[in-house]
């Protein structure tokens, strides 16, 4: 970081919330400074607080602006910042790796073969670059539970599509811009359709609502369409055959 | 004791003040677009206002009383009847066994509320009543559905002074950390402009139509996804402004100009399409200053509710009223 480098800055947001901003790209560090330091937000507990979240590389607080002043906040995160090299701080503790069974390709993921042929590989070199790729939920957002996941190796910094695939599933796995996304529902996407898998990020009227919390790690491991058919008609618990392991801290 | 609904508007879901604490899940609150309304009817029907209610957007419906069942309406005016006989809004009102209560198109502003005494008790998800339908949470209220209330008992035939806010007027904002994305010129540009509310609009947010060129932000297409908070004015590519409601997305790239302060919603979410809007920029500090006075405002509303007496004001077609009356007393 140089001198010049406006980071970590502070600023408002809106009447009633602050954020801390790492970097004003997505990196490795700024995304791990930004968990680690929500993660010490969490724990210091400060009352008047609502609740507080991560984006890419900002961590955000929302808080009762007559309990606690903008003033005090300000305060606060400033001695916060200054305790330490967040940029390298260790990640929070508790987060899990989920390992989900993938269908790279075929026709329930047509444009796998589009997005190695965008990263400059052959398709089997590109399912197994992927298949080995643990990723990070660097945040979760556009839909509940939905996470965005990486950072992949640099030749998947592949553009996103400008004309919008109309609909893609539930559970489909897509990439663009060295991250992937597995959808928490139907939608319409310009990321590419890869990998598909019968994972439920968001299970509503089940036990966890939310499968992922920002920081858990994911590989997405190739199976064959067989086993996916059967996974899904015994897909209650909505996991789709992943397993999870505690990430030691 | 509850409601079965006979017909219904297309847009009416069931809101309380929404679910805080998952904007790390990627579920933004929700909650009633109006939150004002939801305070006055619990000031009306003395209960407390983080019950639930009915909240219709544009369109009511027909509601049939499975039992003695205190209502209040408040919000967006719509015409109202029961049994035929038009009621007033910002009231209480009692409905018998078997009576049904008509709620029309809206007069002025957008959501109207239909509260029941002990609130509406649906089962809560995540601690809230509130749907969530751009996140898959609860549906829309469709006909044959049953709307039932929690315990309850009370009196009925009060009503509220209710603050008008229907038909747009001059929101207060704060900067945000994005404004510094818009020169200063810009920003003059903008306070200077008379909006008017465009046609696209949901719980999700409402666009705003002006003359003259749009409102964009430097280097607007390379900004990292951040966070939006419920009230955010956000610019999209062709530089035309969206108020985002309580069903905004959590995060999004779209440089967000400033914020309406939470006491300027209900104004800004009754706004009807073509509506006038202008925004009027205040200092933080005053902001929080505003912001404590709304909360004390709404805190004591109780204090604004009196009995509803039959001022022939208050009644929109005095023959029909006496005449329908009259033949029903009649027929008994």
């Amino acid at each position: 970081m140089t001198r010049a480098d406006p980071f970590p800055l502070i600023r408002t947001v809106g009447l009633d919330g602050v954020l801390v901003t790492f970097a004003d790209t997505m990196t490795e560090p700024s995304n791990r400074a930004a968990l680690a330091f929500r993660g010490a937000l969490h724990e210091a507990g400060w009352e008047g607080v609502v609740e507080s979240s991560t984006s890419l590389a900002s961590a955000y607080l929302r808080f009762d602006p007559l309990r606690l002043s903008h003033a005090e906040v300000q305060a606060r995160l400033a001695a916060l910042l200054a305790e330490r090299d967040w940029y390298a701080a260790p990640l929070p503790s508790g987060r899990k790796l989920w390992r989900v069974p993938t269908v790279y390709g075929t026709d329930l993921a047509p444009q796998l073969e589009d997005a190695a042929a965008a990263a400059g590989l052959d398709v089997d070199e590109a399912v197994r670059r992927l298949a080995q790729s643990r990723v990070r939920v660097l945040t979760i957002g556009f839909a509940p539970g939905q996470p965005y996941l990486g950072p992949l190796a640099p030749e998947f910094d592949i553009p996103r599509l400008q004309q919008l695939t109309p609909m893609v599933p539930e559970g489909a796995l897509v990439c663009a811009i060295r991250q992937l996304i597995v959808f928490a529902g139907p939608t319409p996407t310009g990321w590419r359709h890869i990998g598909q898998t019968a994972f439920r990020c968001f299970r509503p009227g089940m036990e966890w609502t939310f499968a992922l919390n920002p920081g858990d790690e994911m590989v997405f491991e190739p199976i064959e369409r067989a086993e996916l058919d059967h996974i899904r008609v015994h897909n209650e618990d909505g996991t789709g055959g992943a397993t999870v392991e505690e990430i030691e801290a | 004791m509850s409601l079965i609904v006979r017909r219904i508007g297309p847009a009416c879901t069931i809101q309380d003040q929404g679910r805080a604490g998952f904007l790390d899940q990627g579920l933004s609150r929700s909650g009633a677009a109006d939150l004002r309304a939801l305070y006055e009817g619990a000031a009306l029907l003395r209960q407390k206002p983080d019950l639930a209610a009915l909240e219709m957007a544009g369109m009511g419906g027909e509601f049939e009383a499975t039992a003695p069942l205190r209502i209040a309406l408040t919000g967006a005016p719509m015409q109202a009847s029961i049994d035929g006989s038009p009621v007033a809004w910002n009231a209480s009102h009692a409905l018998a066994k078997g009576q049904r209560l008509s709620i029309g198109a809206v007069l002025r502003g957008g959501y109207g509320y239909l509260h029941l005494g002990g609130g509406i008790a649906t089962e809560p998800f995540l601690g809230s009543r509130s749907a969530h339908l751009a996140a898959r949470v609860g549906r829309a209220v469709a006909v044959g559905d049953t709307l039932a209330n929690g315990p309850d008992k009370g009196e009925t035939g009060m009503k509220i002074a209710a603050e008008d806010r229907f038909g747009g007027g001059t929101l207060r904002v704060v900067a945000s950390f994005q404004t510094a994305l818009f020169d200063g010129e810009t920003l003059a540009r903008f306070e200077a402009t008379e909006f008017r509310r465009g046609p696209r609009a949901n719980r999700m947010g409402m666009q705003l139509d002006s003359d003259g060129p749009g409102f964009a932000a430097k280097g607007q297409l390379n900004i990292l996804s951040e966070v939006i908070s419920p009230g955010d004015i956000q610019m999209t590519g062709t530089g035309n402004p969206f108020i985002l409601l309580p069903e905004c997305q959590t995060t999004g790239g779209y440089p967000r100009i400033a914020t309406v302060l939470p006491c300027d919603l209900p104004r800004a979410a009754q706004t009807p399409p073509g509506g006038a809007m202008r925004f009027r920029f205040v200092p933080l500090d005053e902001a929080v200053t505003l912001h404590a006075a709304w909360l004390k405002d709404l805190a004591r509303l109780s204090s604004r509710v009196e009995p509803l007496v039959r001022d022939p004001h208050d009644i929109p077609d005095l023959l029909s009223y006496q005449l329908i009356s009259g033949v029903v007393s009649a027929n008994d």
